[in-house]
């Protein structure tokens, strides 16, 4: 018998990696992505060179010279991270591959940790990469190495399109050996390989030419497939067409359909899909957001018999079997009658001890506002730190910041700053820094620096001056970085310093010309197993009951509903690491609990 | 065998996460098909946290939807009311009694609820309470309220303790393993509310 593993989708792409001969794996993190660069630089570092890249763009270029330099090659990002990578991807379906070349696209549908719920697979097509999409663990695994082949055998980039729940859920796999290949050759192509317009346009016509082919044989390949089942619903032949996660969801509620499974929607394979509606006597879609499937059926003259589609199953949101129920049933679940509308929210908030909540609380205080970023800081925007009115994308936060002040005038911009995390202004802050140095903008730009990608499960970046291995290497100077960015006003301020933060802040927004405040403050959970804590306490004696100590923001700190006092949990707080509170309270009310009192 | 579904639910930090990796494993480790689902990224920063294991001869959806959990594990009072939904009328409800009270409560900007468990019972009669904290301090070590939670779990499903301990073996560090299995069976001997 061959080993069975539990693992989650992600780890299992990692093992598909690893058994299909891959070479060279680079990511940058996002949720839901983040994992599969992180189980292949655990597990299978001695055969994959692995590396965190600045940014998705850049991990997608140095795969592709890894892929044209003859390399099996995975690159891994969330469904927006795809964004980032979109230009030279473009580019890589036309020039072809040389080793395999796979780009993992994991999408966020119903948003769990996302800023949109786009859907990749529109992605695959414009950019005219084949397209395949797992339904659980194993076909994570395995069509990664059916990818690799794909890639090598079409001269064509592989978009393996994986969501949330194929990335999170853990199934059952059965493994298997490696398959050890050696790096092919590296031999110079101009004409395929730089795409001047000459070139180009030569390229293009190829590329639409091995389209054709892969569209012909998405009929053939095995992952595409009828299953067969005699499910009638009011006499009616039902056929049900799904793939990825929704194959699930519409097999819990349908185990019994005859259903086409589509493990490579794109090329869309017509003639499978002719047979298959021909069989039948009428057409359902089940597949989560976009109409994909159900667009490229219209497309090919076969959606005369489609009764339920995106009419029926929501295009917004994560699907579920209950979802599926409902909308072609009318079946709703049986459930305990309680009324949870009431409760109290739990939202995420900032950790205790976080080393971001000083520098808002600060700025409210200062009355200063500004725009967010992407990363644990965004949940500075939650009541009561309020800092940021605006979040975009990556490093967007700079660019809008400036904006702003463009369109409202200096002494409006001047007081509104950028709030950007280490990792993402590594990312994508830079270029929008040089560019308010270069249109003699005046923003301030607040660089986050807690040492760490700490959203995403505390990943390095350039900034740690540590490898995903582990290795020590370079480590990027915020401080120098700015100055060579035309930056003359750089303040450096200790995160868990209030004093410091307000005068720097002070001093930034006073002045008229853009400044870098870079506040520094490890992220509390790198080491939080390893600190020394000593929990704060409030004095019931000194406190009066102001509620100062509350504006903070802290989960460690709340009121006593009886007193109206502080109060504070000593297993959260952060104490002697943190001290925020301890310095917002004007009477002296908070200190460290080390005493038996 | 029919699939059985387990809804876990926590706060973060909790160790919801692990509680529903051990049960997957002894799932597995029973000869079972098994999905588990959770979600990870900003939802784990102190918030709601919820996590579906599943199990049965084949398992095809990995996610738990209202009105399907046969077991609801609650880690938390307000959590076990907040998903209450998702167990069946007629399923068991297994809670730790320990608040953990959410910002908006902490700030004074709302109330948390009076009277959680008369609610849960009102809805699902079949409700045990637990003290998770006590009886994991007892068996030495706080942070195996999990562990205990699991115990109590462990009378309404089919796994021997054998395969529980094993499962532990594999997934708890060794110096945390001893206090974990008194932890689990502390819970086991749980049946009746605190």
């Amino acid at each position: 018998m061959r080993e069975k593993l539990l693992l989650s989708g992600n780890e299992a792409v990692a093992r598909g990696a690893y058994e299909a001969g891959v070479h060279f794996a680079a990511a940058y993190p996002g949720t839901p992505s983040t994992e599969i660069l992180e189980a292949i630089a655990k597990n299978y570092a001695d055969k994959i060179k692995c590396q965190w890249a600045t940014n998705e763009k850049v991990a997608v270029e140095v795969g592709i010279g890894a892929c044209y330099g003859g390399a099996r090659t995975l690159t891994a990002m969330k469904h927006v991270g795809v964004n980032v990578a979109a230009d030279p991807l473009f580019t890589l379906s036309e020039t072809g591959v040389n080793g395999g070349f796979i780009l993992v696209s994991a999408d966020d549908p119903g948003l769990h940790s996302s800023q949109n719920e786009q859907d990749n697979r529109r992605y695959a097509k414009f950019a005219k990469m084949i397209l395949l999409e797992p339904s659980n663990s194993q076909e994570a695994k395995d069509f990664v190495k059916i990818g690799i082949n794909l890639s090598e055998k079409f001269d064509l980039p592989v978009m393996l399109r994986i969501t949330t729940r194929i990335s999170h859920s853990k199934s059952v796999v059965e493994i298997s050996e490696r398959e050890e290949v050696p790096v092919k050759e590296y031999i110079p192509d101009i004409k395929k390989r730089v795409v001047i317009p000459s070139h180009a346009r030569v390229l293009h016509r190829k590329l639409e030419e091995r389209l054709l082919e892969v569209k012909k044989y998405a009929n053939e390949i095995e992952i595409n497939k009828i299953i067969d089942g005699n499910y009638t619903k009011d006499g009616k032949k039902i056929g049900i067409i799904s793939s990825g996660i929704s194959f699930n969801y519409a097999r819990e509620v349908f185990p019994d359909a005859r259903m086409l499974k589509l493990g490579m929607p794109y090329p869309f394979p017509v003639e499978l899909a002719r047979e298959f509606v021909d069989s039948v006597d009428e057409i359902w879609i089940i597949e989560e957001n976009e109409p994909f499937i159900e667009e490229e059926l219209r497309i090919a003259e076969l959606g005369d018999k489609i009764t339920v589609g995106k009419d029926k199953i929501p295009l917004c949101g994560e699907l579920n079997q209950a979802i599926i129920r409902e909308a072609i049933l009318g079946e709703t679940p049986r459930t305990p009658e309680v009324d949870v509308s009431q409760l109290p929210a739990r939202p995420p908030v900032l950790c205790p001890g976080c080393p971001h909540r000083g520098i808002f609380y600060v700025a409210k205080k200062l009355k200063l506002h500004g725009t967010t970023d992407i990363g644990c800081y965004t949940l500075g925007v939650i009541p009561p730190l309020e800092q940021g009115e605006t979040c975009n994308c990556m490093g967007a936060s700079i660019g809008v910041a400036y904006g702003i002040g463009i369109a409202q005038g200096k002494e409006v911009g001047k007081k509104f700053l950028a709030y950007i995390g280490d990792s993402t202004f590594l990312h994508s802050g830079m270029t929008g820094l040089v560019n308010i140095a270069y249109n003699k903008g005046n923003t301030v730009v607040c660089i986050l620096d807690n040492s760490t990608t700490a959203m995403t499960g505390h990943q390095p970046h350039p900034g740690t001056g540590i490898t995903i291995t582990g290795e020590k290497t370079f480590k990027a100077d915020y401080a120098e970085i700015a100055k060579a960015l035309g930056i003359k006003k750089v303040f450096k301020t200790d995160a868990y310093n209030l004093q410091e933060i307000e005068k720097a802040l002070k001093e930034a927004t006073e002045t008229d010309e853009p400044a870098v405040i870079i506040n520094q403050g490890r992220c509390i959970l790198l080491d939080w197993k390893k600190l020394d804590i000593v929990p704060f306490r409030v004095d019931p004696e000194k406190c009066t009951a102001c509620g100062i100590c509350l504006r903070v923001g802290c989960p460690a700190i709340s009121k006593d509903p009886k007193t109206g006092k502080a109060v504070i949990d000593e297993l959260l707080c952060a104490g002697n690491y943190c001290t925020v509170c301890a310095q917002v309270c004007p009477f002296d009310a908070i200190s460290q609990a080390d005493d038996d009192n | 065998m029919n699939t059985t579904s387990v809804f876990i639910t926590g706060v973060g930090g909790q160790g919801t996460i692990l509680a529903s990796e051990l049960l997957s494993e002894v799932a597995m480790l029973a000869g079972f098909d098994v999905k588990k689902s959770e979600v990870h990224g900003m939802a784990q920063r102190g918030g709601s946290v919820v996590s579906a294991v599943r199990f049965g001869d084949e398992v095809h959806s990995p996610l738990l939807t209202p009105g399907e959990a046969d077991v609801l594990l609650a880690f938390e009072p307000l959590e076990a009311l907040r998903t209450l939904h998702y167990a069946k009328p007629e399923g068991k409800i297994i809670v730790n009694s320990r608040p953990i009270m959410p910002a908006t409560v902490a700030s004074g900007a709302a109330e948390y609820p009076e009277n959680i468990f008369d609610k849960i019972r009102k809805a699902v009669p079949d409700v045990l309470v637990i003290d998770g904290l006590k009886l994991a301090k007892e068996a030495g070590t706080s942070r195996a309220v999990n562990v205990v939670l699991l115990g109590a779990l462990s009378n309404f499903l089919p796994f021997s303790d054998e395969i529980w301990k094993k499962a532990m073996e594999n997934r708890v560090p060794q110096k945390f393993l001893e206090a974990n299995i008194k932890a689990f069976n502390l819970g086991k001997e749980q049946t009746k509310d605190v």
